[in-house]
C-alpha cells in the first residue's frame, strides 16, 4: 500500500530541490518583493563587478557602467515588446518607431534646436504618452484584423517614421538629427549626469527596469494577463468567453509602445543626439531577437535575453578582434589558407557581422528552441504545438482564419519530429 | 414562460450552399432544448450564429428580450458620431486661434483635447463597449453583437471539438471564463489595489466551486491539455458556466465519451437546470441523452427544420426516421 | 442566377474587358498627370506648360507601367504564398534582391559587359536577356523553395506566430549576407538595354525598355494565369488555397503544391530582379526590404490571395509612386504607399478584388 502511495505522490523534495521549490513558491506569491531583492542583488553586482577582475582588465569601470546603462534601454525595450509579442501573441515589427517618437519628443523639449528646456523626469512620462498615442492610432484600425496585418502595418510604420523625420527638415533637422540635447538635471546625492560618470544613468536605469518589471508582472498575473494569454492561445475561444479581443490586444500594443517611448526618452537624454538612422529596422529586429533568445512570454527571461544580447553586441563583438589579435600574436591562432580562401580571424570586423549573427540566432532559436533560453511554461508548450495534434474544426477554422492543423498526410519527418 | 432566445427566420448561406434555411426557433426559460440532425444538417452553423460568430445572411436573434443579432441599421452614421466630438473641439480651437489670441497654452490645450477626443473615438469605436452600443441604439444605430457581447448578455457555450486554452491550467481556464464578470481594470492590476486583490481571491474561490461542480475538484493546477478527454469536456462546461450565463449552449458535450461518462454528464446537465436555474440548448448525437433530458427536440436536415416536439413525438415522426435512416425501399 | 451568368461569360469577352479597363485606366492617369503637371501649387515653381506637359505625361505614364509591372511581379509571389499557407513571406522581397544581384552576375560576368555600355545588336540583346532570365528565374525559384523547405515547413500546422517571426529572420539573414558579400551602397548594374533607344511620339520619347518590361511582365502573368487555371498542378494549387485539408483528402500532394507555389513566386521575383537592374542601373543590398513592402501593399490592395488582384495592386502602387515623383515628391512616395496601406486596411481590408478575409471574431 505504501509503495503504491509513493508512486502516486512524488517524494517530498529534499536538499537543493526543496530550497528551489520553496524559493519558486515564495517568488510566485510575493512577486514584487522578490523582484526588488533580485534587482537589488543584480544592481549591486553591476556596480561591483566592473571594479574587479576580470572585467576591469578589459576596460575601466565607467565604460562598463555606460554599457550597462545602454543595456538597460534594451532590457526595457525587450520587456515592452514582450508584452506585445510574448504575452498577447501579436507581431510588432516597427517597435523602433515608438522608440524614435519618444526620443524625438525629448529632443524637442530639451535642446537648443527647439529652445526648450523642460525637466527630464516629467518628460519621461510625456514621451511615453506621445508614443502611446501613436501606438493606439496605429493599433486601433489594425487590431480588428488578423494578426498578419499588424505585422505588415508595423513594419511599414517602422519604415516610414525615420523617412518622415528625414524629410521634414524644418522640424527635425533632417538627416543630421537634433544634437546637443540637454542631459537630465542633477540628482540629489548622486550629482550631475555627464558622459564621464555614466554611473548615474545606470542607477536610474536599474530603478526604471525594477519598477517596469514589477508592474509588468502584476499585469501578467492579473485578469488582463490571463486574457492576453487566452487570446494568444485561441482568439476565437477567447472571444467566445467574453473577452473583448480588440480592446485587450490594443492595450498590449499600446503598453508596448509606451515602454518603447519611455526608453526612447532615456536614450535621447543619454546620447544627447537623435537622428533618423538610429531607429532603422535593425533596432526592431534586435529587440525581437532579444525576446526570442530570452524566451517569449517570460518577463525576467526577456530581460536577461536583452541584457545578454546587448552585451554581446556592445562589448563582446568589439573586443573579439582584439582578443583574436592577441591570440595570434601569441601564436595560438593560425591564419587559415583553404584553397583560394584566406581566413584571418584577427582581421575580421565582427561588429559588421552582428546583424547576420542575430538573424541566424533568431532563426535557429525559432527552429530548435522556440521557447528561448529561459522559457515560460505556458509558452514552451504552445510553441511545440506543431508537433502534436492541433485543434481543427474546418467550419470554425474558416471563421478564425487559422491554418488547419495538418496532423496527417504531411508525410514529413520534420513536421512530426 | 418567457423565451430566453428567439431566432427569427435565420438563414445562412456560404457561397452557393445554404447551411441554415429560414429557421424560426425559440428557447423557453428554464427548459432544456435539443437540436439534432444528421451530420452537415447545419446544427453547428446555427449555434455559431446564435453565439455571434457568424453573421446570418437573413433573419435576426432576440436574446433575453433584446435584438442582439440582425442586419445593421444606420451603420453609416457611426463614423459621423465618432468624428463629431473631435471635430467640434477642433473647430473651437480653430475659432480661438482665428480670434487672434496670443495665448499659446490655450491653443496647445485645444489641440491636445482634439487629439485625445479623436483617440477616444478610435478606441471606443473599435472596442464597442456595451454602454456605447446602448447609447448608439438610442439613435437607432445598431450593429450585430459580437461573440463577447453575447457572453456579456448572458450566453455561455462549449465547442464541438474542445477549444480549451490548452496550455493554461484548468483554474486559469475557468478564470478566463469569468473575465467578463470581473471588474478589475488594468490600472487596478498595475497598482495592485485592494479591489484587485479582493476580486482575485473571490474569483479563485468561485472557480474552485465550479470545478467542484463539474467534478474536477482539486485539479485546478493541472494544465488543461494534460487532463483526460472527459475531464476536458467538463472543464469546458465549467469555463462556460464561469460567465454566469442565463443560456448555456452545449455542442455535442458527450462526443467521444464512454457510456459511464455520458451518464454522469447527463446528470450534470440536469443539475445545471435544477440547481443553477439554467436554460440549456443542446446539440447531441447520442439519442439516449437527448431523449432522457430534453423538454423539446428540434430536428434539422439540410439546413431545414423537419420536425419539432417532445422527445416522444419526434421519435415517432416518419420524417425524422427517414432523415436518419434514409428513405425506406418502396 | 449570377452563377450561370459567370459561366457564360467567355474568356475572350473577359480579356477584352480587362484590356478595356487597362486602357481606360492608363488614359485617365495620363490626363490626371497632364493636368497636375501644369498646376504650380502642386509642383512648386516647376509647373510645365501645355505642350511640354503632354510629352512628359506620356513618358511618365510609360515609366509608371514599367515600375508597376515590377511591383506586380513581386506582389504575385506574396499573394500566392499567402493564399496557400497564409504566411507573409517576408523573405520574398529579399529573394527579389538576390535575383537582381544574380542578374548583374549573369549579364556582366558571362557577357563581359562593362557597366554603362549597352548592346545595340538586337538579336544579341535578346540572347543576353533570355539567358539572364533563364538562369536567374530558376535560381531564385529554387532559393525560395529552399527557404520554404528549411525554414517554414517545420512549422506547418503549428502556431501562426512562429513561422512569421522566422520569415522576418530569414529576410534579415538574406539582407545581411548580401551586406557581407557585396557591401552596402549602390552596385552598378550593366546597362545592356540601350536607354537611349526611344520611340518619339510628338514631344514625348517613349522608352523601349519600359515597354519591354511591361510586355514581359504581362506575358509572365498571362502564363501564370494559364498555368493556375488550366493545368492539373494549377488546379491543385487553387484547391489547396481553398481548403488544405479537403485538398489533401482528395489526393493533392500538399508538400509538392506548396513547394511549387514558392518556386513560381521566386521565379517571378527573379524576373522582377532582372528587369530592375535594367531599368534602374543599380542594385542595393537593402533593396528587397523596400520593394517588398511596396509589393506587399500591392498584394493587400488588390486583395491578398488573389492573383489578378496582386497585378492590379502592383500597377496601382506603381502609378501612385510615379505620380508622386513626377510632381517632385519622390521622397514622400514611401509615405504615400504606407497611407494607402493604412486606408485599405481601415476601409476595405479584403482589398479591391478580395473577398471574405476580415474576421468578425
Amino acid at each position: 500500500m505504501t509503495a503504491a502511495k509513493a508512486a502516486v505522490r512524488p517524494p517530498k523534495p529534499t536538499g537543493w530541490r526543496a530550497i528551489r521549490e520553496r524559493m519558486r513558491n515564495y517568488a510566485h506569491h510575493h512577486r514584487s518583493i522578490t523582484i526588488l531583492w533580485t534587482m537589488a542583488i543584480a544592481g549591486a553586482l553591476l556596480i561591483v563587478l566592473p571594479r574587479i577582475p576580470p572585467l576591469n582588465l578589459i576596460q575601466s569601470a565607467n565604460p562598463w557602467y555606460d554599457a550597462f546603462a545602454n543595456a538597460g534601454v534594451y532590457v526595457l525595450l525587450a520587456m515592452g515588446l514582450n508584452v506585445v509579442v510574448g504575452l498577447a501573441g501579436l507581431l510588432d515589427l516597427g517597435y523602433a518607431a515608438f522608440f524614435a517618437i519618444g526620443a524625438y519628443t525629448y529632443a524637442y523639449s530639451n535642446s537648443p534646436f527647439s529652445g526648450q528646456d523642460l525637466p527630464f523626469f516629467p518628460m519621461l512620462v510625456v514621451g511615453a504618452a506621445v508614443a502611446a498615442v501613436f501606438g493606439i492610432a496605429l493599433g486601433a484600425p489594425t487590431l480588428r484584423l488578423r494578426g498578419d496585418y499588424l505585422a505588415i502595418m508595423t513594419l511599414g510604420f517602422g519604415e516610414i517614421v525615420p523617412i518622415v523625420f528625414v524629410n521634414s527638415d524644418p522640424y527635425t533637422n533632417g538627416t543630421n538629427g537634433i544634437g546637443g540635447i540637454y542631459r537630465p538635471e542633477a540628482l540629489p546625492f548622486f550629482g550631475e549626469f555627464s558622459p564621464l560618470t555614466s554611473f548615474n544613468y545606470m542607477i536610474v536605469m536599474i530603478v526604471i527596469v525594477t519598477v517596469a518589471m514589477m508592474l509588468l508582472y502584476r499585469l501578467h498575473d492579473s485578469r488582463i494577463g490571463r486574457a492576453w494569454m487566452a487570446i494568444r492561445e485561441d482568439e476565437l475561444a477567447a472571444a467566445a468567453n467574453g473577452i473583448n479581443t480588440v480592446v485587450t490586444k490594443l492595450l498590449a500594443f499600446a503598453l508596448g509602445a509606451t515602454t518603447s517611448g519611455f526608453a526612447g526618452v532615456f536614450n535621447a537624454s543619454k546620447l544627447t543626439i537623435v537622428s533618423p538612422d538610429q531607429f532603422l529596422f535593425a533596432v526592431s529586429f534586435t529587440v525581437l531577437a532579444m525576446i526570442i533568445v530570452g524566451g517569449m512570454g517570460n518577463i525576467w527571461g526577456v530581460a536577461a535575453g536583452g541584457f545578454i544580447v546587448f552585451m554581446i553586441q556592445a562589448v563582446v563583438l568589439k573586443q573579439l578582434s582584439g582578443i583574436a589579435e592577441t591570440l595570434q600574436k601569441a601564436g595560438l591562432l593560425p591564419v587559415f589558407d583553404i584553397g583560394p580562401l584566406h581566413v584571418d580571424i584577427a582581421k575580421v570586423n565582427f561588429v559588421e557581422y552582428q546583424y547576420l549573427l542575430f538573424g541566424i540566432a533568431l532563426v535557429i532559436m525559432m527552429l530548435k528552441r522556440p521557447e528561448g533560453l529561459f522559457p515560460s511554461q505556458v509558452r514552451r508548450a504552445e510553441l511545440h504545438a506543431a508537433e502534436e495534434l492541433g485543434p481543427d474544426d474546418p467550419e470554425l477554422l474558416g471563421a478564425l482564419g487559422d491554418t488547419p492543423g495538418n496532423d496527417e498526410d504531411m508525410g514529413d519527418p520534420a513536421a512530426s519530429r | 414562460m418567457t423565451d430566453v432566445l428567439h431566432a427569427k427566420n435565420v438563414t445562412k448561406r456560404f457561397g452557393g450552399l445554404v447551411a441554415v434555411h429560414d429557421i424560426d426557433f425559440t428557447i423557453p426559460e428554464g427548459s432544456i432544448v435539443s437540436l439534432i440532425g444528421p451530420n452537415g444538417a447545419g446544427k453547428t452553423t446555427f449555434f455559431n450564429i446564435i453565439a455571434g460568430i457568424y453573421d446570418p445572411s437573413a433573419g435576426s436573434i432576440e436574446f433575453r428580450g433584446r435584438d442582439m443579432i440582425a442586419k445593421a441599421r444606420r451603420a453609416w452614421m457611426e463614423p459621423i458620431a465618432w468624428l463629431l466630438p473631435p471635430a467640434v473641439l477642433g473647430a473651437i480651437t480653430l475659432a480661438v486661434a482665428e480670434s487672434g489670441t496670443k495665448n499659446q497654452t490655450v491653443l496647445a490645450l485645444g489641440l491636445t483635447a482634439t487629439i485625445l477626443a479623436l483617440l477616444a473615438s478610435m478606441v471606443i469605436g473599435v472596442s464597442r463597449p456595451p454602454a456605447y452600443q446602448r447609447f448608439m441604439f438610442r439613435f437607432g444605430i445598431f450593429r450585430s453583437a459580437r461573440p463577447n457581447d453575447m457572453v456579456v448578455a448572458g450566453l455561455g457555450r462549449t465547442f464541438q471539438n474542445i477549444r480549451l486554452f490548452a496550455n493554461m491550467t484548468a483554474m486559469d481556464n475557468v478564470l478566463v471564463g469569468m473575465h467578463s464578470r470581473l471588474k478589475t481594470t488594468w490600472i487596478d492590476a498595475l497598482l495592485s489595489t485592494p479591489r484587485d486583490r479582493r476580486e482575485e481571491k473571490t474569483s479563485r474561490v468561485r472557480a474552485n466551486e465550479l470545478l467542484t461542480l463539474v467534478g474536477l475538484k482539486g485539479r485546478g493546477g493541472v494544465v488543461a491539455k494534460n487532463l483526460p478527454y472527459g475531464d476536458q469536456r467538463r472543464l469546458e462546461i465549467a469555463r462556460a458556466l464561469a460567465s454566469d450565463p442565463a443560456l448555456l449552449l452545449l455542442d455535442e458535450p458527450t462526443a467521444g465519451m464512454n457510456p459511464r461518462e455520458t451518464a454522469e454528464l447527463t446528470v450534470l446537465i440536469g443539475r445545471l437546470r435544477s440547481e443553477l436555474g439554467l436554460t440549456v440548448l443542446l446539440i447531441e448525437h447520442d439519442m439516449r441523452v437527448v431523449m432522457g433530458i430534453s423538454d423539446r427536440v428540434t430536428v434539422l436536415d439540410h439546413g431545414e427544420r423537419i420536425a419539432e416536439g417532445t422527445p416522444d413525438e419526434v421519435r415517432r415522426n416518419p420524417k425524422v426516421i427517414e432523415a436518419y435512416l434514409g428513405t425506406p425501399p418502396a | 442566377m449570377t452563377t450561370v451568368a459567370v459561366a457564360r461569360r467567355s474568356p475572350l469577352n473577359r480579356a477584352a474587358r480587362i484590356v478595356a479597363f487597362a486602357v481606360i485606366a492608363i488614359v485617365l492617369y495620363d490626363i490626371v498627370l497632364f493636368v497636375a503637371l501644369q498646376q504650380s501649387w502642386l509642383t512648386g515653381s516647376k509647373a510645365l506648360t501645355g505642350d511640354h506637359a503632354f510629352g512628359v505625361a506620356i513618358q511618365q505614364t510609360i515609366n509608371a507601367l514599367s515600375i508597376g509591372a515590377i511591383y506586380a511581379l513581386i506582389a504575385l509571389g506574396y499573394t500566392m504564398v499567402y493564399g496557400i499557407i497564409e504566411l507573409i513571406n517576408f523573405a520574398h522581397g529579399d529573394v527579389f534582391m538576390v535575383g537582381a544581384f544574380l542578374s548583374i552576375l549573369v549579364t556582366a560576368g558571362i557577357f563581359g559587359q562593362i557597366p554603362g555600355a549597352d548592346i545595340t545588336n538586337i538579336p544579341f540583346l535578346i540572347l543576353v536577356l533570355t539567358v539572364a532570365l533563364l538562369l536567374v528565374m530558376p535560381a531564385t525559384g529554387l532559393l525560395n523553395l529552399t527557404i520554404e523547405r528549411i525554414f517554414y515547413r517545420p512549422f506547418r500546422g503549428g502556431s501562426r506566430l512562429a513561422p512569421l517571426i522566422t520569415a522576418v529572420g530569414v529576410s534579415f539573414i538574406l539582407q545581411n549576407v548580401a551586406l557581407v558579400v557585396v557591401g552596402s551602397g549602390d552596385r552598378a548594374a550593366p546597362q545592356v538595354f540601350p536607354l537611349n533607344w526611344q520611340i518619339p511620339i510628338g514631344d514625348a520619347k517613349i522608352s523601349v525598355l519600359s515597354i519591354f518590361i511591361f510586355v514581359l511582365a504581362v506575358g509572365l502573368m498571362l502564363a501564370l494565369n494559364t498555368f493556375v487555371n488550366r493545368t492539373r498542378l494549377g488546379r491543385a494549387m487553387r484547391a489547396t488555397a481553398q481548403d488544405q485539408q479537403a485538398a489533401s483528402l482528395m489526393g493533392v500532394d500538399l508538400n509538392q503544391t506548396i513547394a511549387l507555389t514558392f518556386l513560381l513566386g521566386g521565379a517571378l521575383a527573379g524576373a522582377a530582379g532582372v528587369v530592375w537592374g535594367l531599368r534602374f542601373g543599380f542594385v542595393r543590398q537593402d533593396l528587397g526590404f523596400n520593394a517588398g513592402l511596396k509589393a506587399f501593399t500591392s498584394a493587400v490592395l488588390g486583395g491578398i490571395g488573389n492573383i489578378n488582384g496582386a497585378a492590379l495592386g502592383g500597377f496601382f502602387i506603381g502609378f501612385t509612386e510615379n505620380l508622386a515623383s513626377a510632381l517632385g515628391y519622390s521622397r514622400w512616395s514611401e509615405f504615400l504607399v504606407f497611407l494607402i496601406l493604412t486606408f485599405v486596411l481601415i476601409f476595405r481590408p479584403t482589398g479591391i478584388l478580395g473577398q471574405q478575409l476580415g474576421d468578425r471574431a
